[in-house]
């Protein structure tokens, strides 16, 4: 600590090319923390999926349906448990931008299928006492402000009803909430029978199913297996881990995490470069002062530790600060106004950036650390 | 008294003077430099003895090896041949970290250009060295406050060297190289960027803490004028070392 002060001196010896630097390191470091919130936004499903659940869906894609009694010759399957449907009902509230996933489900079945969604008793009692009835993750309700006993009009896009109309109307029974922090609440449930009853086409068929299975380390043998059941019939089926469904599933959009961090990769190395050039100024143009350190007596690797300490500091004040206001521009709310399934600062990226804050300082300094340590006092002294 | 007055013809320049101990032992040192295909001999075979407690002058023209002489006697550069003892040991024998070591505990350096931390107080330059021992804070703080009393400069400690003049400059420089008690105080050329006056009150510091302070010191210098205030002056040319100036 002693020598902290010589530190901070010489970063204040150029105040507006210091501050420059940390301001442009903060804006990539907040980037970088912005953008991960985002990627967990998108990738969430992912990481809570189930190990011991599979998705199965249509071979050819899965806007291809399968049929409902799938359902029963899956669960005579060996190290099935269980199997719930769900179906992709893409509507609209109120206006296209208003995006959310609706799905018709089993309430009980999906339910059981899924226990990270807790929803209060009454309200399950509710939801099987009313067909038309709904419920509503707590951050989808949050973003329209809707709550129990609202009815919901949701306009259809691919499932119109028998009698031609396109609105379809729920009763929000319930909201349910997440066990854990990046459970997504952000979906919309409503009955299977209501519509299956209401619908004008495809009765009987479904998007996919979710297996509960047995074993999860004997997930691909089960997979097969389901897969087998239903080979050389007209709905041949693809089963895959829910991780991996959920991954395809976002990647149709692209695969959006890899390009936000390709974003925050080519920031970083600009970063990297400027951060580099300003340790490196600032090296070379006090050489002498670094020889009359040495020639007093400090030794070259005190003058090595002295010029990365400087480039330590400039990275973590600007890399420091810049993950601070991330978190606190995090906390103020998601960006889309909820149409992210979760956002927040997930720790394991916090962690990365504090570890991408060192690296940077360390990468950025140990060029000119390495070439003050080996400056030649006499040599130095007579420029 | 003259600068040749000082000091009497010998083998051994500075050997008549030796009634006390030899502080620096310099022996058949040589130092050449390498530019392009052509090696420059710098020293020659120098042999030189300073005994504690010498204020000892270095003249000769420019490009003649004073400032080499000073660096190697300092440990900021290393002989190619020959070697030095100074207080019994071998320098010149050192490793890279043991010689920055001896340098911290043994050589205060004043400079011609005083090279002070632009971005540092005073107080604070002159703490630098003393951040290389085990002092506190607080203790590091009395010592340059003392060393800052003794080259008269207690009142500007606060001041940024661009605050202070050249002369106040060289005196915080002086107090930057006596704040550790060194064994040696090099001097090289410290008052060739100052006027006479300046000039002057710094060599009458150096007097000082050569007589009152029994300091051994070794100054490179162009200046006759500055020369005279050193106990003895020795004349280095083309790499030798004699006791008069060539003719």
């Amino acid at each position: 600590m002693k020598y902290f002060y010589l530190v901070w001196s010489n970063l204040k010896r150029r105040k507006l090319r210091s501050l420059l630097t940390v301001l442009s390191i903060l804006v990539a470091f907040m980037l970088f923390g912005y953008l991960s919130a985002i990627r967990q936004g998108f990738n969430q499903g992912i990481s809570v999926a189930g190990a011991n659940r599979l998705v199965v869906r249509h071979k050819v894609s899965l806007i291809q349906l399968l049929p409902e009694s799938y359902q029963a010759r899956m669960e005579r399957i060996p190290g099935v448990n269980s199997a719930v449907h769900a179906t992709w009902f893409g509507g609209i509230y109120q206006k296209p931008s208003n995006f959310f996933a609706q799905m018709p489900v089993q309430p009980e079945r999906y339910l059981d299928m899924y226990p990270e969604y807790v929803l209060p008793a009454e309200q399950r009692a509710a939801w099987l006492a009313t067909r038309s009835g709904a419920i509503a993750g707590k951050v989808l309700a949050e973003r329209f402000g809707w709550k129990i006993g609202d009815r919901i009009p949701i306009n259809a896009t691919i499932w119109f009803k028998k009698d031609g109309g396109a609105t379809w109307e729920f009763d929000l029974v319930g909201i349910y909430t997440g066990v854990e922090k990046n459970t997504d609440t952000s979906g919309f449930f409503f009955r299977y029978d209501f519509f299956e009853e209401t619908r004008a086409q495809g009765s009987g068929l479904v998007g996919w199913y979710t297996v509960r299975i047995s074993d999860p380390a004997r997930a691909a043998e089960t997979a097969a297996a389901i897969d087998e059941e239903f080979a050389n019939s007209p709905a041949e089926t693809k089963t895959e881990p829910e991780g991996a469904f959920i991954q395809g599933f976002a990647n149709q959009i692209g695969n959006i995490g890899q390009i936000m961090m390709s974003i925050v990769a080519a920031v970083f190395f600009t970063i990297l470069l400027v951060a580099g050039n300003t340790m490196a100024y600032s090296v070379r143009e006090r050489t002498n002062e670094l020889a009359v350190l040495k020639a007093i007596g400090f030794s070259d690797r005190k003058v090595l530790g002295l010029v990365l300490g400087e480039s330590m500091l400039l990275t973590c004040l600007g890399g420091g600060l810049g993950l601070v206001l991330a978190w606190l521009l995090i906390s103020l709310g998601d960006p889309t106004r909820g149409s992210l399934p979760v956002f927040f600062f997930p720790v394991r990226e916090m962690i990365i950036g504090v570890g991408l804050v060192l690296g940077m300082g360390l990468i950025a300094g140990i060029l000119p650390a390495l070439r003050a340590q080996r400056l030649h006092i006499a040599d130095a002294l007579r420029r | 008294m003259t600068a040749g007055d000082k000091v009497l013809g010998d083998e051994v320049p500075g050997a008549e003077v030796l009634g006390d101990e030899v502080l620096v032992k310099i022996s058949g040192l040589g130092k050449s430099f390498k530019r392009g295909a052509e090696t420059i001999q710098v020293l020659d075979k120098l042999d030189l003895e300073i005994p504690r407690g010498d204020f000892l002058a270095l003249m000769g023209p420019s490009g003649s090896g004073k400032s080499t002489l000073l660096n190697l006697i300092g440990g900021l550069d290393r002989p190619s041949e020959g070697s030095i003892e100074v207080g019994g040991e071998r320098i010149d024998q050192l490793s890279g970290s043991r010689l920055a070591a001896w340098r911290a505990r043994h050589i205060g350096l004043v400079f011609q250009f005083y090279n002070l931390m632009p971005v540092l107080t005073a107080q604070r330059n002159v703490e630098l060295p003393l951040l290389l021992t085990r002092l506190s804070r607080a203790q590091r703080r009395q010592h340059a406050a003392v060393a800052l009393d003794i080259v008269g400069l207690s009142q500007r400690s606060n001041h940024y060297p661009r605050q202070l003049s050249g002369g106040e400059q060289q005196r915080v420089g002086i107090a930057r190289a006596i704040v550790a008690d060194p064994t040696v105080l090099l001097c090289d050329e410290p008052t060739g960027d100052l006027d006479r006056k300046s000039g002057d009150e710094i060599l009458d510091l150096l007097q000082a803490l050569s007589r009152e302070q029994g300091k051994t010191i070794v100054m490179v210098t162009h200046d006759h004028h500055a020369a005279e205030r050193a106990r003895r002056t020795l004349y280095l040319e083309k790499g030798q070392m004699s006791t008069e100036p060539a003719a």
